[in-house]
């Protein structure tokens, strides 16, 4: 396999019972990279790294990541990577610094080198006041940051994030980031997952997963530029009134209120959107309706991508590539 | 490859939760302490101050030598003295006494004939124990008719014999060493899998290159040193309580107290690897408890149990655990002597802790 990637897989698939969780997957992580998973819950994000540390046996498909064979080469693998589980799973009834040693300890870091780590990374995750508070009794960004202090204590080439920032304050959310992207500059390869716009498009690659399939996957600033679908910004005084009898066109793809607008999505097959729009508003035509396209966003083309059928996507997403 | 870094990586660690848990250091130090005061004082099988009527129709100085050495045995406590016989058959009824003893006139004649007894004695049968305490005094007219009257004072002297106190915590000390072991040392390491588990550890902990071996031998080891301690104390308290010797070598007990709890241990551990909450991991312990109470010899003579307890019993690491301790400490055993019980212990230690590392995967599902 070549070594330019970090992450390779091919066909990977988890079923949970009769629920396919992961279905098919090809993935291709390319080392030092921020790389996304973008998905709802439910959609195979955990699933999927937790076949990727050794932690779930895939029910088919290969895995290969830091050319380590998995689930086969699991135990070795250890040691290179780290993971950062989505929910807390330090010890609460421990403090920072004794949660640090135990980690710097059971990855039998050498006896000089592990105080020093331990150190190093308290001051990089600005832990040093709170070497002797408990977990219980931080705040959600203290963990967070705690958590990664104790994945990347033992240096890893590899570093999976399950959702790292659920739960914390935007503050620490871009403090957070900023740790990562030294972190890849070092030249760490990060897989993380998340639900939130922003993060996913500070990415430098990103998939879009949905019910365990990638829909779509690609450099995020590219997703928008190609998005297959126009955005509308539609104002009307009765939104309501509007926003009911789009709902219903066959081409709306999808509607959403923004305050006091409207902003649906039509795909560009349509190619007229605006005339499309006022031939089929019927008795809303009297009105004064004001409808403007504006730029895509991120959102848009993750609303395209787990709404419209697989076999538009798959197109969407290798034209994308 | 075992890693003494990681193994003491875990070690430290349950050290450290450990320190922090304080209804666990309640129990290392409350389970002994309360169990040890329990069985040595309030829960005892002597027979001791059983409530007794007596009906003297003799009214000799040998009949009354009689009752007061037979109140001085600490066995009986009389109550009075009834005149006739319907107030001890009354009484008897009422629960007010359990044993009335008659003393016929001619007593001093029966004294010297073979085939009538000298004294009857009314027993409340409903009690085992009683009637057993009661068949312990009937010995006594026979022991004296059997033997010239000149060295009565000698015959009477029942102290010696009845007084059966001592014997009994002899007995139960010991044995409660193994009871008290089995109590706390099974909880231990079933609930502390489990609990990485339900607090969500667990996913951290075998991302780690941890392996399965360490992670378990590092889990037992804290607890190791628990029981070693507890064993000190409840010799230590038997001890200055009860003087209860070890009349075998101190370090053989401590050698069987070794496997034993290795044994409890891992027992845990394969709990601790079926269960999936803390709740059930408590209930296997439970159900391991009882039995192991109930018929491992600690509290019934094993012998007198039926062929099915005997083999279910043999399958607990406390009956062979308690044959090991009173062996040692109250009849002077060494283990050579008891080596088959020791190597039942160790070969039972060694498939839980098997079957507890097959069963643990390093994997979530």
């Amino acid at each position: 396999m070549n070594s330019n990637y970090a992450i390779q897989c091919q066909q990977l698939t988890r079923q949970f019972g009769d629920r396919v969780a992961v279905d098919h997957l090809d993935l291709s992580v390319p080392k030092q990279s921020i790389y996304g998973f973008l998905g709802p819950n439910g959609s195979g994000k955990s699933t999927t790294m937790r076949m990727l540390c050794g932690l779930l046996l895939p029910s088919s498909g290969q895995a290969e990541v830091l050319g380590l064979k998995i689930p086969k080469q699991a135990e070795q693998l250890k040691c290179r990577i780290g993971y950062m589980t989505q929910k807390f799973s330090l010890y609460e009834d421990l403090t920072v610094h004794e949660n640090l040693k135990f980690m710097a300890q059971a990855y039998a870091l050498p006896g000089g080198m592990r105080k020093n780590r331990v150190e190093e990374v308290l001051q990089q995750f600005q832990l040093q006041t709170q070497r002797k508070q408990m977990p219980a009794t931080m705040s959600g960004g203290e963990k967070q940051r705690l958590a990664l202090a104790a994945a990347t204590l033992h240096q890893p080439q590899l570093l999976f994030l399950d959702e790292p920032t659920s739960g914390v304050d935007p503050q620490s959310r871009r403090d957070f980031w900023e740790s990562l992207f030294e972190l890849a500059d070092s030249g760490v390869t990060i897989l993380l997952s998340t639900h939130y716009m922003d993060e996913a498009e500070r990415c430098h690659q990103l998939a879009i997963l949905d019910h365990g399939h990638k829909a779509i996957e690609g450099v995020p600033s590219d997703l928008i530029a190609d998005l297959n679908a126009w955005v509308i910004k539609i104002e009307n005084r009765s939104i309501a009134t509007l926003k009911q009898h789009l709902s219903q066109l066959a081409e709306v793809v999808s509607l959403s209120q923004m305050g006091n607008y409207l902003r649906i999505l039509i795909p560009k097959h349509v190619t007229a959107p605006l005339d499309y729009l006022q031939t089929h508003l019927g008795d809303l035509q009297q009105q004064s309706i004001r409808a403007t396209v504006i730029d895509p966003s991120l959102e848009d083309v993750f609303v395209m991508a787990t709404h419209t059928q697989p076999s538009q996507l798959k197109m969407t997403g290798e034209q994308s590539i | 490859m075992m890693s003494f870094s990681r193994l003491f990586a875990v070690f430290r660690k349950e050290v450290w939760q450990l320190k922090r848990d304080r209804l666990t250091i309640a129990m290392i130090l409350g389970i002994p302490i309360i169990q040890i005061l329990l069985f040595g004082y309030a829960i005892n099988t002597d027979i001791r101050s059983i409530p007794t009527l007596v009906l003297n129709q003799s009214h000799t100085q040998l009949s009354r030598d009689l009752l007061s050495d037979l109140e001085a045995s600490q066995v009986i406590q009389i109550k009075g003295y009834a005149t006739h016989i319907q107030e001890i058959e009354t009484k008897l009824r009422q629960g007010k006494i359990s044993i009335g003893i008659v003393i016929p006139p001619d007593f001093e004649r029966r004294l010297q004939d073979n085939e009538r007894s000298a004294a009857q004695l009314l027993v409340d049968g409903s009690d085992p124990i009683i009637l057993g305490a009661a068949k312990l005094l009937t010995a006594m007219p026979y022991h004296h008719h059997s033997h010239p009257p000149k060295q009565r004072g000698k015959l009477f002297d029942v102290r010696h014999y009845y007084n059966p106190e001592k014997r009994s915590s002899m007995n139960t000390i010991p044995g409660l060493i193994g009871v008290i072991l089995t109590m706390t040392m099974v909880i231990f390491t079933s609930i502390s899998l489990v609990r990485e588990r339900e607090r969500g550890n667990l996913e951290l902990l075998i991302n780690t290159p941890i392996t399965t071996n360490e992670l378990m031998l590092g889990k037992m080891l804290p607890y190791v040193l628990i029981g070693f301690f507890q064993v000190s104390l409840i010799l230590l308290l038997g001890h200055l309580i009860f003087e209860i010797p070890v009349r075998g070598q101190l370090s053989d007990v401590y050698i069987a107290a070794l496997v034993f709890v290795a044994a409890n241990l891992t027992l845990g551990l394969l709990f601790s690897t079926l269960a999936n909450s803390q709740l059930q991991a408590l209930q296997m312990a439970i159900f391991i408890m009882l039995p192991s109470i109930l018929l491992s010899g600690f509290m019934f003579p094993f012998d007198g149990m039926p062929q099915l307890a005997q083999w279910i019993a043999e399958i607990l690491p406390l009956t062979h655990f308690e044959r090991l301790i009173r062996g040692i400490m109250l009849r002077g055993a060494n283990l050579h002597e008891l080596l088959a019980e020791l190597l039942i212990l160790i070969g039972f230690t060694l498939l839980t802790l098997t079957l507890a590392i097959k069963r643990f995967r390093k994997r979530l599902d």
